[in-house]
């Protein structure tokens, strides 16, 4: 699980201490995988991969990085915090 | 104009489908509508203990659709409401007894001389589920707020939308308010969060859904009980009505006439 919580660290969400919680956090990562059953050394290697390539143009934020999935399995959702363009900078 | 087929399902089993799906039909019966209930769970056979028809069956499904019985020969007219019908299960076959064109084409025909034709669903992934959602107009999905049960309903919940049958619509059954608010059950909105579809009904936990279970009777007459209530909330949705869910707090006692009369509406 240690890539895992990597993965969802900067979730903004508090660590749950009831068991309710719990329960919610175990089943949306649990989900995570039974909807695009992929495992999480392969969402790793994506997160590493998207971030070589943005940060060729990018000053990105890699602590604030996160991918999860859309509400169905039918989308990717990648958020990246850039601190500032490569690109416009030189251009500019 | 061809009745609704709509089918309960969950994935998991012991979340509700079988009480759910004999009062809804119930409640939409007391509306004032031609009710068919189906029960689609070839081999474990229930609903009729459960709507306390077991000692009426004559013939069954598969003796509907292997051609030994007219469709109108098994149904079983409900004790008090006529325009409500259970077509049984089989209880000496299998799910391999019928397959899901057989199963299109039965819904087809009862959506001819009904309003509303409810299929109760085994529970699994399998050929029982993919007959039990052949004929279907729409999908309602059972669950609890327990892992093992939002995690199944998850599973059908995209087989569901992979069968291209429209958006399926939750019910939350079993409810503890009393735990939710000791943040040791998941409330009805964690619940949303994870599955993300719309929501058709929350149904609290009530001791009198046994009590009425035990005695053959549907929930939805039992002018105490709050599931029973629940109940007749989603059957008038399902007829499209804008109705409020209930908040969740424990009841104050009303008596049988100030319900009748609507009063205390708003506490509730």
């Amino acid at each position: 699980m240690g890539l895992l919580s990597g993965l969802f660290s900067k979730r903004e969400t508090p660590k749950p201490v009831t068991s309710s919680g719990v329960a919610k956090e175990r089943l949306q990562l649990a989900l995570v995988y039974d909807r695009v059953k992929i495992s999480p050394e392969v969402l790793e290697t994506i997160k590493e991969e998207i971030v070589e390539v943005i940060s060729k143009h990018f000053d990105i934020d890699r602590q604030g990085m996160e991918i999860t999935l859309g509400e169905r399995n039918d989308r990717l959702e990648v958020n990246i915090p850039v601190r500032r363009s490569k690109v416009y900078n030189q251009n500019s | 104009m061809a009745g609704k087929v709509v089918t309960i399902t969950s994935g998991k089993g012991g979340v509700g489908k079988t009480t759910t799906t004999a009062n809804l039909g119930t409640a939409l019966a007391v509306q004032g509508l031609k009710v068919a209930v189906v029960d689609a769970d070839i081999g474990l056979r229930n609903l009729d203990v459960v709507l306390g028809l077991e000692n009426r069956i004559v013939y069954d499904l598969v003796d509907v659709v292997e051609g030994r019985a007219r469709l109108r020969q098994a149904l079983i007219k409900d004790k008090r409401y006529p325009e409500l019908c259970l077509l049984p299960a089989a209880q000496t076959r299998d799910k391999h007894a019928v397959n899901a064109d057989q199963m299109a084409e039965l819904c087809r025909q009862l959506a001819q001389d009904f309003d509303f034709v409810l299929i109760d669903s085994p529970a699994g992934i399998e050929q029982g589920f993919r007959n039990a959602i052949a004929g279907a107009n729409q999908v309602l999905i059972v669950t609890n707020p327990e892992v093992s049960a939002v995690r199944d309903a998850d599973r059908i919940i995209g087989l569901v939308e992979a069968a291209e049958l429209g958006a399926p619509r939750l019910i939350v059954n079993r409810v503890k308010p009393t735990m939710i608010k000791q943040g040791n059950m998941m409330s009805v909105q964690d619940v949303l969060d994870i599955l993300a579809i719309g929501l058709i009904g929350v149904v609290p936990e009530d001791e009198l859904v046994t009590i009425s279970t035990n005695r053959g009777e549907a929930v939805v007459f039992d002018n105490y009980s709050r599931a029973g209530l629940a109940f007749h909330n989603i059957a008038r949705r399902l007829l499209g009505q804008n109705v409020p869910f209930l908040p969740l707090e424990e009841p104050a006692k009303l008596s049988w006439f100030a319900r009748l009369f609507g009063l205390g509406e708003s506490k509730r």
